[in-house]
């Protein structure tokens, strides 16, 4: 019997592809890695330019740089140990801010709190924040923010003037404004990406927690919070990674000052505004020690975006299965 | 805030179980009452006319065809039902003679002794440990969860299979073990009542017999009130099978009680025509 006997016949609407369906496969496949490499190709150029451009400055001063605090083009002597703490004090605070309130907002918006309608208006109008450029934030800082903050600021000071926090006067731009305005921008990061989070627990988790006799509040502090909590600290990561970053706002509503005090009210200076501010009018000398700067800037970043994602990874490990 | 108080006390240590209501057959005491008039969603009319008396150390199975409201009778015993929008209910449910819809009667404390098992395993994302202690820490339990929780894990015929890995993820299980899990997390708490929504309709057939082995032992010391589909598995798991048909005369789908019988005469001798027909398979 030979094999093409049990064959069944061929069935007359099955047929091979065309050659022009299989090269177009090939061209597509080859395009999405092309894309893909792409993306990879760029940030090692990005990496390799800043690399390039601040050896000469790594070389020249060294460790001396980080831990160095006087900034003069004139003497050609750099250090940004200030712009390095000033940029972790404000976006400590920013993070501190926007987690709360964007953690306590997405449970707002994700836990049927609100009537659907509403819930979708608030989603949106959270998003929006992210949507006003950086500018019109560091206008809305010097113009309206500082002003209302000044009142409260003098009170906090004249009362309580050994309390670190309140050490000195605010006199106009500093760390608390910038603090907020940061705060307010990475706000819809946070607040977007948690709430994801949680809409992703299923609901017969809380079934199955309201079948036991928890209350709502049981509910949401014993399974949402806790099987969200991955995503929940990725939003906290992004939003981190963006308020170092930032720069507009902060360079207008940060001070400009090239010191670090504990004091929320003093002003301070960031690296991201740092480089803005004196990228303008840089010589030879100073734009390898901005090249410098921003290299750091980028390693710090950097360093916070694989941690994060290393405990993303672990705090997840125990979620697989789940979906 | 008193009534609340009084009404939780009277729920946990009512001394006595009612025995007047109608049981079928000779049966012991009715340990929930459950006589539902109508149960609405909004206007639509779910289920009418189901009287349902549990039995205590019994297992009461609901069957009957897709859309005949035997789930929403279940989750109306434990007012799970009050989750969903528009839900009333007219009729009564007397547990230990307490009336669970009466007002100031909080679900929660109603749930608290009435556990529930899903169609699908829903163990939380965290170690088999606490999955089972959740429900004992909801109640301040102030005793040894370790022996409470090797006990509910013993109960539920999984304690050989992870007493080596008990803070490992539950989500990491087998889809059976996982179930039984979900059986541990809910007698953790010794419930008087324990409904059970299809809990085997997930599972294979090993580990649907395994399910259905431990309810034969868990019936020693709790009373079970259980939906399925599996007519096999009402006829060897229930002492008494409640079959629901669904009427569509009026235009609408609402389910009601066709007959309520101790599951041997039930399946042996239906006396109604659907009964018969439900279970000789002409349709389902």
């Amino acid at each position: 019997m030979t094999p093409s006997a049990a064959t069944p016949p061929r069935l007359p609407v099955a047929r091979p592809p065309t050659a022009w369906q299989t090269g177009a496969n090939v061209v597509f496949r080859g395009l999405t890695h092309a894309f893909g490499g792409a993306v990879v190709v760029l940030l090692a150029g990005i990496v390799f330019e800043v690399l390039r451009h601040a050896s000469p400055a790594v070389s020249k001063y060294g460790a001396g740089f980080v831990s160095g605090s006087v900034w003069d083009a004139n003497r050609n002597e750099f250090g940004i140990l200030p712009e390095i703490g000033g940029t972790l004090y404000t976006s400590f605070w920013a993070l501190l801010l926007a987690g709360f309130l964007g953690v306590t907002l997405a449970l707002v918006l994700s836990q049927g709190f609100l009537h659907r309608r509403y819930e979708v208006v608030m989603k949106n109008v959270v998003e929006l924040l992210a949507a006003i450029p950086s500018v019109v934030y560091g206008l809305w800082g010097i113009f309206v923010l500082v002003p209302l903050l000044r009142p409260g600021a003098a009170w906090l000071n004249d009362h309580f003037p050994n309390f670190p926090l309140f050490a000195t006067r605010l006199s106009g731009p500093g760390i608390l404004p910038a603090s907020l305005v940061l705060a307010i921008m990475i706000l819809p990061t946070v607040t977007a990406v948690s709430r994801e989070a949680m809409a992703a627990v299923p609901p017969r988790l809380a079934a199955a927690a309201y079948g036991l006799g928890a209350t709502r509040w049981e509910v949401i502090f014993r399974v949402t919070l806790p099987t969200a909590s991955g995503g929940i600290f990725g939003a906290l990561v992004l939003g981190l990674g963006r308020a170092f970053g930032e720069t507009m706002a902060l360079a207008m509503l940060a001070g400009n000052a090239p010191n670090f005090s504990w004091s929320l009210f003093s002003p301070g200076n960031t690296l991201a505004a740092l480089l803005a501010n004196h990228f303008p009018e840089a010589g030879e000398f100073e734009v390898g020690a901005l090249m410098y700067a921003a290299l750091v800037l980028l390693l710090i970043t950097l360093a916070v975006n694989v941690v994060g994602s290393l405990i993303m990874v672990r705090a997840t490990a125990g979620l697989r299965g789940l979906r | 805030m008193n009534a609340d108080m009084s009404t939780q006390a009277s729920l946990a240590a009512a001394p006595e179980v009612a025995t007047g209501a109608p049981a079928p057959a000779a049966a012991g005491p009715v340990l929930m009452d459950c006589r539902v008039e109508h149960i609405f969603y909004g206007s639509f009319l779910a289920v009418r006319n189901a009287e349902v008396p549990i039995i205590a150390n019994e297992i009461t199975a609901f069957i009957g065809p897709s859309g005949c409201g035997k789930s929403t009778v279940l989750r109306s015993l434990n007012r799970m039902n009050d989750f969903v929008p528009g839900f009333r209910m007219e009729g009564h449910v007397h547990y230990r003679g307490q009336d669970i819809y009466a007002p100031g009667v909080d679900p929660v404390a109603v749930r608290r002794s009435i556990g529930m098992v899903f169609q699908q395993p829903n163990p939380f994302a965290t170690s088999i440990y606490n999955n089972v202690a959740f429900g004992l820490k909801l109640n301040r339990f102030k005793g040894d969860y370790a022996e409470r929780i090797e006990k509910a894990l013993r109960g539920a015929a999984l304690w050989d299979e992870v007493k080596d890995k008990l803070n490992s993820s539950g989500l990491a299980l087998s889809g059976g073990q996982q179930q039984r899990l979900c059986i541990a997390r809910a007698i953790a708490v010794e419930p008087d009542l324990l409904l059970m929504d299809e809990p085997c309709s997930a599972l294979d057939p090993i580990a649907t017999r395994r399910v259905e082995e431990l309810m034969l032992e868990l019936k020693q010391t709790y009373t079970i009130a259980i939906v399925t589909h599996n007519l096999q598995q009402a006829q060897r798991v229930a002492d008494r099978t409640a079959f629901f048909f669904v009427d569509t005369s009026a235009g609408g789908r609402t389910g009601y009680l066709i007959e309520y019988r101790p599951t041997q005469e039930l399946f042996g001798d239906p006396k109604e025509e659907q009964t018969r027909a439900y279970i000789r398979g002409d349709f389902s």
